[in-house]
This record gives structure tokens, sequence and C-alpha cells, in this order.
């Protein structure tokens, strides 16, 4: 069921996807977006992958299972709650931290954007691992 | 300390399997290494008065702290596990060697006695039961070490269910036990006896620890569990079953008795519970022929003796109970590894077909001599002390006190032949067809002979061991300094002649016992507990599958509807009878496009009901949720919208995928299922309804999301408050969210592999 115009839209689509729900990743802290909505946009790349050309073709794109993508979200998501611990505070206290960025101003970066990014991975690895085998049928 | 010793016996357990693999000849010695070592210090250190204490906060909202609490019981009970402990692994290495899953039976045996260690070491009673569950479900991944025979499976089980479900009565006692003193600290409790007894709560705590106490220890009528374990190999028989776990239940007895007895429902209740476990363990250890559950059953027995003690509530008696306690450690301990012995060397555990294994295996039929002796009561061994100071307890003289000693005395008889019947495979002819025994290394039989000869050192030396762990265990039972003074001659004194009756008695049992035991019929099986506990478990059964039947149809739309009808009674039926109703408001607020936008909705989810393929029933519905996501974002709920146009696409994805794999359609159900279905819809849809119309209300209380909106910049460095709430304020939460999706979609993901298997099998 590939077209060749799926398939064409999709090689653009996809690194314009995976770099949007980085986007949405990284900047939904303070805009919409967050680790849900950026593992959603980065599942549906990779489910556009495999409507376009195979499941088998996705899974390679994608380079590990998607259970193992989903378990390193939930251990991420829990190792950043063990950072709290270690400073002495409560489990899943946020730590922040300022960096300094070139052009003289800081960048806030903290444990809620590891949880994030735990999310983010969970949800990709949820959804293909759904994905995945049902496309294959 | 306390808690480094216990946590190491947790990782030696847990790289058990690794030293087996390293070193499999010398793994079982290797590994006693550390219980021996814990053995020895607190002999070496137990005329230490004073009570260790040591206090770290775990989890202090819960009342749950790593509090540790050592004193003269806890040292006499860490003596007995780890000791025993040592011996046990050692032999267990020389009884299963070769066996493929060795390594395994070591990991359990210290898992398990770990957790015993951390029992009687734990200051806080919630340790104490968080090591207690531990030890339930250690023994039964122990009873069921042969998971490939039905009957170990079902022991297991058996021990399981009773003894975890007599745990959850244990925590509800502890809880309200909590209440009642005013904390959950043992070393606290035991200073505040009285204010426990006098409060309101006090015989519902009694009443529930006794329960737990009463399943661990395998007291009447919960005793049936530990026979039936003892389908496990004979280390794990002899560590759980003689020295250890069923002791957990007498060591809470124990331990608490300062705090709960003393009082008229204690003394009800513990007494006569014992009296009964001990009598009626006695005459099933008498009836049995085979070695393993004549022990066994003489545990029951035993394990009711001590608890009759405890129940009297007086200094002598707390000193037999201590006594009795070591004494029956010691030489149960022996006679379990005899009996796996000789069960090793003749594979046969039938009294009736076993005999004169004496000549064969001199050192193990001295080891089972001694220990006999000991169980009979028979001077000089321990077995004996320990008789003379539970008669001298029991003796009373009001009635009921002479219908306990008399008991006291037909149990010490039928004990007496069943010590017989123990000692009778090692003389008399050989029967025909037995195999031919000898004995066996080293492993198999020193710490039979090792406990045997510690029963006899034991009764004519007693006074440094009485001094060292006896006094301070009586003592801490007590909750007052006791003096013991243990001696094999105690005068002519009614104990001595009871002794003496009920030895002559137990000789003439032994003599005549199978005229005895063929005499008296066998209960019907509905009328024991063991007739009891398999009408329950079979009740159980028969009520899950009549649930079953009526709810797990297992077909999707019947899930749905029951789910959705619960919802609309549950929530709906709140709604009805707890909110007091508002006229709706605000309709001249709406502006076209919304009203348009709602329009449409409606007209969509009328084509997705009325579609006549899935694929434009998907479309529609597909419609109905865009426009849901408009709105959000019309109303300022950005991060909603973008998530819920997401969720949309890849349902739409995940819903064409599906439908591709779906057969064709069997078209139109019958009218009177159309109308039920639009029964369910309408309350569901009217449901929703009502639940928006009616959180549109002001809430009486300040709602958090002024709080949260006001504290996200400042304190979580974020402007984007939804996403502040889910990954900051409320991260607990979505933690347990994403928990639940994993979890959800493993088991998406384990029905899809399913699917194509059973297909290829069809």
């Amino acid at each position: 069921m590939t077209s060749l115009i799926l398939r064409t839209a999709s090689g653009v689509l996809q690194p314009v996807l995976l770099l949007y729900s980085i986007f949405l990743l990284v900047a939904g802290h303070n805009g919409p977006g967050g680790g849900f909505a950026g593992g959603l946009v980065a599942a549906s790349a990779f489910a556009l992958h495999a409507l376009a050309h195979d499941a088998r073709s996705a899974r390679r794109a994608l380079g590990v299972h998607p259970r193992t993508v989903l378990a390193v979200g939930l251990l991420v998501a829990a190792l950043s709650g063990i950072w709290g611990l270690l400073a002495g505070r409560a489990f899943l206290t946020g730590l922040w931290t300022e960096l300094p960025l070139p052009g003289g101003g800081y960048l806030p970066i903290g444990t809620p954007l590891l949880f994030d990014a735990g999310v983010y991975l969970l949800v990709l690895g949820m959804v293909l691992l759904i994905v995945f085998p049902l496309a294959e049928e | 300390m306390v808690l480094w010793v216990v946590l190491a016996l947790f990782a030696l357990a847990g790289v058990a399997g690794f030293v087996h693999r390293v070193a499999p000849r010398q793994s079982g010695w290797l590994l006693a290494v550390y219980p021996a070592c814990i053995a020895a210090y607190v002999l070496a250190t137990a005329s230490d008065a004073m009570p260790l204490r040591e206090y770290r906060e775990w989890m202090p909202a819960l009342g749950l702290n790593l509090s540790f609490f050592v004193d003269g019981l806890s040292r006499l009970f860490v003596l007995l596990v780890c000791g025993i402990g040592a011996v046990v692994v050692v032999y267990a290495g020389a009884y299963l060697s070769g066996h493929p899953h060795l390594g395994r039976l070591y990991v359990l045996l210290l898992l398990f006695m770990a957790s015993m260690l951390g029992i009687v070491v734990s200051d806080n009673l919630l340790l104490l039961f968080v090591f207690w569950e531990l030890t339930s479900i250690s023994s039964y991944l122990l009873i069921g070490f042969n998971h490939d025979r039905a009957e170990s499976r079902a022991a297991a089980l058996q021990a399981l269910l009773v003894t975890g479900g007599g745990g959850l009565a244990l925590l509800a006692g502890i809880l309200l036990l909590g209440i009642a003193g005013g904390s959950l600290e043992i070393s606290t409790l035991l200073t505040r006896g009285a204010e426990v007894r006098a409060h309101p709560l006090y015989p519902a705590a009694l009443t529930l620890v006794l329960v737990g106490a009463f399943t661990k220890s395998a007291q009447v009528p919960f005793h049936f569990w530990l026979p039936g374990a003892m389908a496990a190999p004979t280390p794990v028989s002899a560590y759980l079953h003689s020295s250890t776990m069923v002791k957990a239940g007498v060591f809470l007895l124990a331990r608490l008795a300062p705090v709960l007895g003393g009082t008229v429902g204690w003394l009800a209740a513990v007494t006569s519970v014992g009296a009964v476990t001990m009598l009626a363990g006695a005459w099933l250890a008498f009836r049995s022929r085979e070695l393993k559950r004549l022990l066994a059953y003489s545990t029951v027995s035993a394990l009711g003796v001590m608890t009759l003690l405890l129940g009297l509530d007086s200094q002598p008696a707390a000193v037999a109970a201590v006594v009795f306690l070591l004494a029956h450690a010691l030489y149960k301990g022996a006679l379990f590894l005899v009996v796996g012995t000789v069960d090793h060397e003749t594979g046969e555990r039938d009294i009736r077909r076993l005999g004169g294994l004496g000549r064969a295996m001199p050192i193990t039929a001295a080891a089972a001599v001694l220990a006999a002796l000991s169980m009979a009561g028979v001077p000089p061994l321990v077995g004996f002390v320990g008789k003379e100071l539970a008669l001298e307890a029991v003796r009373g003289t009001t009635m009921a006190g002479l219908v306990v000693f008399a008991m006291v005395v037909l149990t010490g008889a039928l004990l007496v032949a069943a010590a017989g019947m123990v000692a009778s495979p090692f003389f008399g002819p050989r029967p025909a067809g037995l195999r031919a025994a000898h004995e066996g290394p080293p492993a198999l039989w020193i710490g039979a002979l090792l406990l045997a000869i510690l029963g006899v050192i034991t009764a004519l030396f007693p006074k440094w061991i009485t001094t060292t762990m006896l006094a301070g265990a009586a003592s801490a039972v007590r909750g007052e300094a006791v003096v013991v003074s243990l001696s094999l001659w105690h005068g002519w004194t009614l104990a001595l002649f009871a002794s003496v009756a009920a030895l002559f008695a137990g000789v003439a049992l032994f003599h005549w016992r199978d005229l005895v035991r063929e005499s008296w019929g066998r209960l019907p099986a509905a009328a024991t507990p063991t007739g009891w506990y398999a009408a329950a478990l079979a009740m159980l059964t028969r009520v899950a599958a009549l649930q079953t039947r009526l709810l797990q149809s297992g077909l999707l739309r019947y899930y749905m509807m029951l789910t959705i009808a619960m919802t609309v009674a549950l929530v709906g039926g709140t709604l009805v009878l707890r909110h007091d109703w508002l006229p709706p408001g605000g309709w001249r607020d709406m502006r076209v496009h919304e009203a348009g936008l709602a329009l449409l909705m409606v007209l969509a989810a009328i084509g997705a009901v009325q579609a006549k393929s899935r694929f434009a029933a998907v479309a529609a519905l597909g419609a109905v949720g865009y426009s849901i996501a408009l709105i959000f974002a019309m109303f300022g709920a950005l991060d909603l919208a973008l998530t819920q146009l997401l969720v949309e696409t890849l349902t739409v994805i995940l819903l064409v995928l599906v439908l591709y794999n779906l057969p064709a359609g069997r078209g139109k159900p019958r009218p009177r299922i159309r109308w039920r279905d639009l029964g369910i819809a309408t309350s569901a849809g009217a449901l929703m309804t009502a639940l928006v119309l009616a959180t549109g209300r002001p809430a009486a209380q300040d709602p958090i999301s002024g709080y949260f909106i006001e504290r996200s910049l400042p304190d979580a460095h974020g402007r984007n408050v939804v996403n502040v709430i889910l990954v900051d304020f409320r991260a607990i939460d979505t933690l347990g969210e994403i928990s639940v999706l994993g979890i959800a979609a493993v088991g998406v993901y384990a029905l899809l592999r399913l699917r194509p298997r059973a297909e290829a099998k069809s």
C-alpha cells in the first residue's frame, strides 16, 4: 500500500517532524509542548515512515526495539528523581542550574527537563510498540 | 551496625548463586561462614546486659523506620537463626550435591535467613512486618523448590495463603497497636504496656496480632500447612520448620508479651490454643508413619507447648518457654538432618520399611539417638530440662490448671512414643528390599551430630548458656530481670513423677503403637482444617468462575458497555445525590463560530454512527476530535489542543491499521440491541454534559491553580504552567501515569505477539 507521493513526502517530513518533536520537548517548559506532545510527534514521524515504506524499514530507522526506548524512558524519568534524593531533598525535587551562554545570557537547565525527556522516550516507545506490530500484519 | 549486618546477609543471598558457580564443591561451607560468624559474635558478646538500639529514618511519614532493638530475646533468636542456618547451609550443599538448582536453593535459604534475622532484630513493628512478609515469600519459594511436582506447588501455595492471610491480620493488628500505644517502636511500646491494655482498641489489636502469630506458628486450626510444607527438600524443612520460620510466631508472642500479655483475654486465648495445638500435634505425630510428617507434627506440638507457656504469663513459664525453645531447636534440627540423611541414603521415609541402619550409619545413628532421647525428655538431655520446667510452670491448683497439666503429661507420653519411632530405623532387623546404605560425607552428619551433642552439653553444663543467653531472653519476655538456674535434679517434685509417668506411658504407647493407632478412627475430611482449607479454596475458584462468566464475556463491546454503564451509574448517582443544581447560564456569550463548531461536532458524531463503512466512521470520529482540539485552542488551552491533535492523528493511524486487519462487519444488529446501545450512549453523553455544567460553577474553596500560576516561574523556571505541573509540581503523579502507560503498552504488545502464534497453531 505504499505510494510514491507518500514515500517522497515522508522523506522530507520525517526529519522536520523529528526536529519539531525535539523543539516541543525543549520549549515545552515555557511555551506549548512538552515531553508528551514531543513524544507523540516523534512517534508519528516513525509511524509515517512505516506507512510510507513498511514496518521493517521503520524499525531499522529507529535502530533499537521500541520496548527498549520505552524502558529507557521510564528509567530516565525515575532517575531524574533520584537527583533530588542525592541532594538530600524529596524524590523528584526539581534541581536547577544556570548555564552561561556565549552571548552573555544564561540558560536555566534542570532535572525536570530530564524527566520530560523520559516522558518523551516512553511515549515514543509506547506508540511504536503498538504501531509496528500492527503495521507488520 | 545492625542494619549492615542484616543487609550484608541479603547481599550474600544475592551473590550465593555466583559463589556456587565458582566453587560448586565448597559452596556450602563458604556460604556458611558469614552466618556462623554472626552466631559466634552473638555468643561472644551475649553477656552485655544492655539492649542494643539503632535508629535511622526510612519513611517517617508512614512511621516506618530502620530501627533495631537487640535484647536478650533477640540474641537467642539470632543465635538460632544464624547458628542452625549455617549448619543447614553446609548440609544442603551435601544433600543436594550435584543438583542443577542447588545455587537457587542457597539464594533462597540465605534470603530466608536474612528475613528471619530482620524479624528478630527489628524495633519498628512495620519493619518487622516487612521482614515477616519476606519470610512468607521466601518460604513459598523454598517449599515449592521442586516446582515440577504439583504436590510441592500446592503445599507452597497453601503455606503462602495461610501465613500471608495471617500476615494481613498482623498488619492490621500492628496498626491498631500503634494507635493504642502511640508508637510503632517495640522498645517504646514495652514501656507503655498498661496504657495499651487499657485502650479500647486492645481486644481488636490482640486478636489480630494473635491470628498473625498463630498462622505463622502453625497453631490449631492453622496447623495443617506445616506438614504439607514437608514437600520441600529436607534441608529446607529442617530450617524453616524446626528452628526458624514457625518460631517467628512464638517470637512475636514472646516479644509482645510484656505489652499485650497479662490480661484474661491473653491468658484464655493463648493458653487454650497452645494446649490444644500441643496435644493435637503430639497425637498426629504419633499417628504418622512417614518420618518427615511425624517430625512436622511433633514440631506443631512443640510450638503449642511454647505458646501455652507464653500464655501463662508467669516467670517460671517464661523461663520454661525459653529453655524449651532452645532444646527444641537443637533436637528437632538434628532429627530433621538425620531423617534427611536416611532419606538421602535409602530413598525411604516410611518407618515401617526402615530398620537396622545403625550398623551401616553409626555416626548418624548416634546423633539420632541423642536427639530422640532429648525429644522424649530423658535425662541427661536438654529436652528433659525443658520438659521439667514446662511441667513445673503449668502445675496449678485450679481445675483448668489440672486439665492443662494432664494434657502436658499426655503430650509428653505421645512424644516419647514418637521419639521412639524416629529412632527405630536404626534398630531391629533390616527389612527386605531396603537399599544398602552407608555413612555419607561429613557435611551430611556433622551438623546433626553437633546439634545433638550440644543438647547434652547444655544439659550437663547449663551455667554458661544460662547466664549468657537464656537469662537475658527470659528477662526480655517478662520485661524484668529474671534469674535462671537450670539443673537436671530438682528433687522429688511432682514434675519429676509426672515426667517418669509420661516416660513409662510413652514406652507402652510405643510398644502397642499399631494397636492404639488402629483403634482410633480418622476424622472425616470435612471436619478437619485441611478439609476447610480445601473447601474455602474450591469456593473461591467457584466464585471466581461465576464472576468471570458474568463479567468477562471476552467481547470488547460488552466491556465497553459495562465500563460506561458503571461510570454513568456511580458518577451520575453521586452527581444527582450530592450536587445542588443551578440553572446553566451564559448562553448569550456564545459566538457564532463557536456555535458553528459545536454543530459540526454534532453532525460528525451523527455521521460516525450512521456511517456504512468503518473507515467512514473513523474519519467522522477524527472530525469530532479535531473540532475538540479547536475548541481547546479557542479558549487558550494550547497544550491541550496540541496534545489532542496529536493523539487524534495517532488514533486515526492506529484505527486504520487495526481496521485493515479486521474481518468485514456482520451488518446491522437487531433493533433491541440498537435501542440498548442508544440508551447507554445517551446516558453517557448526558453524564458528560452534566459534569461540564457542574464543574463550571465557582468552587467553594480557592482553587490551587492560582498558587501554581504564581509559583511556576520563580520556583520551577517555567512559564508553561501545564508543563510545570506535569514535570515538577505533580511529577510523581506523572511518573505513576507513565508507568501505567508503559505497562499497558507492554500488555498490548504481548497480546499482539500472541495472536500470530495462536493462528499458527490452529
